[in-house]
């Protein structure tokens, strides 16, 4: 059992100091990397998707060499990939392990899907507050209405 | 409610709700009285609403406030590309309190954060129309004696009509009953129906209009706008269903009152202007009482 473990990890290589995302599932992978802008990221990025989890049949993993996450980039991601699970990595060791949480408010981060909302049309930030965490539903603190998962736009 | 901004009927809560009506009653009682007038009044409407700038105007007038403002956007440097920011911002160093309409939904939550002076929200797009929710509450306490457990039907356009969504949101302090017709294609938003089910409150939906009127105590009537319809035929085909005629109310509550934001096109026959039932000019005029006692409250000159 626990060389199948291994086994299985060691699909992608290990990263000396970074973060792990893991548990991503694994339709939301290219998302996750598309909005903490990954595409351009200049280390070592290492991913891999599909992989088999007990947890959630398939999974995704994405591996950020010399990147330690912002709470406002956590919040992106439990946005995204609610199950994630966040892997401090330093010297090859694991220091710190957390599910990434979905918060009770979201700023600056998610663009209203109101086209006729102020916010689409000053300079401003965006300000909401999640009232279903289950579905995923935003009420914008200015049009007050609710910004869904299915048309929900990052900045 | 001293210096606090009215942007959504949320923003006060229900004791507020009721302190208002309590002296909007006043104001009715005595409405021309000179208490306002160390105080400038600027009325800012980014978008044209003759009837509630009017409203607020003479409000302001019969407690002797000073007013500055314009009425359209046109003449002002809006039209020069000047943002909301910056525009709020001038205007709150040059009077006391900012009654403000604006096209876009959210506006007046913006500039209440940018204003160094309260905002009253006097309608921002689509979104919330509160001083118009505030007096036809007074209206409704006023015609039925009360507010709780009263059977209320909304008829006509549920999905972009404003006064429904803010209305139907402060009853819901109110144990009601809520009763909805429109077409299909205008039903209540999920977004204001979660306020009722927040509640554990009762409503019904429907499209036929007749059924409803021996329930409700009020019938509050909106407008069905041509522009709302994709298709032009899904107008045509439902444009005549969601008209009162005197001959529906023979069935109705005797304390039933109709009531109407207005402007009024073809959705409430003439004829039903005569009988007692009908509200909506006295509810207009009511505006002008509740909108004195939000200047009033708000500039701190009553408690």
């Amino acid at each position: 059992m626990a060389k199948k473990e291994i086994r299985k990890e060691l699909k992608v290589s290990a990263i000396e100091n970074g973060t792990v995302i893991d548990h991503i599932p694994s339709q939301n992978v290219f998302q996750v990397i598309r909005i903490l802008n990954l595409a351009e990221y200049p280390n070592q990025l290492l991913l891999a998707t599909n992989l088999e989890s007990q947890k959630m049949g398939k999974k995704g993993i994405i591996k950020v060499s010399n990147k330690f996450f912002v709470p406002q980039e956590i919040n992106k991601i439990a946005l995204v990939a609610p199950s994630a699970t966040l892997i401090i990595i330093r010297d090859f060791n694991v220091t710190e392990k957390k599910q990434v949480k979905i918060p009770g408010k979201v700023e600056k981060i998610v663009k209203c899907f109101n086209p006729n909302c102020i916010t689409n049309n000053e300079e401003m930030e965006t300000h909401f507050t999640v009232i279903d965490k289950k579905d995923l539903k935003l009420r914008c603190n200015y049009c007050e209405k609710i910004t869904a998962k299915d048309n929900m736009v990052f900045i | 409610m001293r210096n606090k901004s009215l942007i959504s009927i949320n923003d006060f809560t229900p004791e507020e709700h009721i302190r208002i009506l309590d002296l909007a009653e006043d104001f009715e009682r005595q409405p021309t009285q000179r208490i306002l007038e160390e105080f400038v009044v600027a009325t800012l409407f980014f978008e044209p609403s003759t009837r509630t700038r009017l409203s607020f105007e003479s409000a302001a007038s019969r407690l002797g406030a000073r007013l500055i403002g314009f009425s359209e956007p046109a003449s002002t440097s809006l039209q020069k590309g000047e943002s909301l920011r910056d525009t709020i911002r001038t205007i709150s160093n040059y009077s006391d309190l900012i009654v403000m309409r604006h096209p876009r939904e959210g506006s007046a939550r913006f500039a209440s954060e940018v204003s160094s002076v309260p905002i009253i929200n006097a309608g921002d797009g689509t979104n919330q129309h509160p001083t118009q929710t505030l007096l036809d509450l007074y209206s409704i306490r006023k015609t039925q004696g009360k507010l709780d457990n009263l059977e209320i039907a909304f008829v006509g356009d549920l999905k972009y009509g404003r006064t429904v969504h803010s209305l139907v949101m402060a009853f819901c302090n109110y144990n009601t009953t809520f009763h909805f017709v429109s077409p299909e294609a205008l039903k209540l938003p999920s977004s204001v129906k979660m306020h009722i089910k927040d509640k554990n409150l009762i409503y019904h939906q429907y499209t036929d209009f007749q059924a409803v009127v021996p329930k409700a105590d009020i019938i509050y009537m909106t407008r069905i706008q041509k522009e709302r319809f994709s298709d032009p035929l899904d107008y045509e085909k439902v444009k005549n269903s969601y008209i009162l005629k005197k001959q529906m109310l023979e069935d109705a509550k005797p304390n039933l009152k109709i009531l109407h934001p207005l402007p009024r096109v073809n959705e409430i026959a003439i004829d039903v202007d005569e009988n007692p039932m009908a509200y909506y000019f006295t509810q207009a005029l009511n505006g002008v009482f509740v909108r004195q006692a939000l200047l009033a409250s708000i500039l701190g000159v009553v408690a």
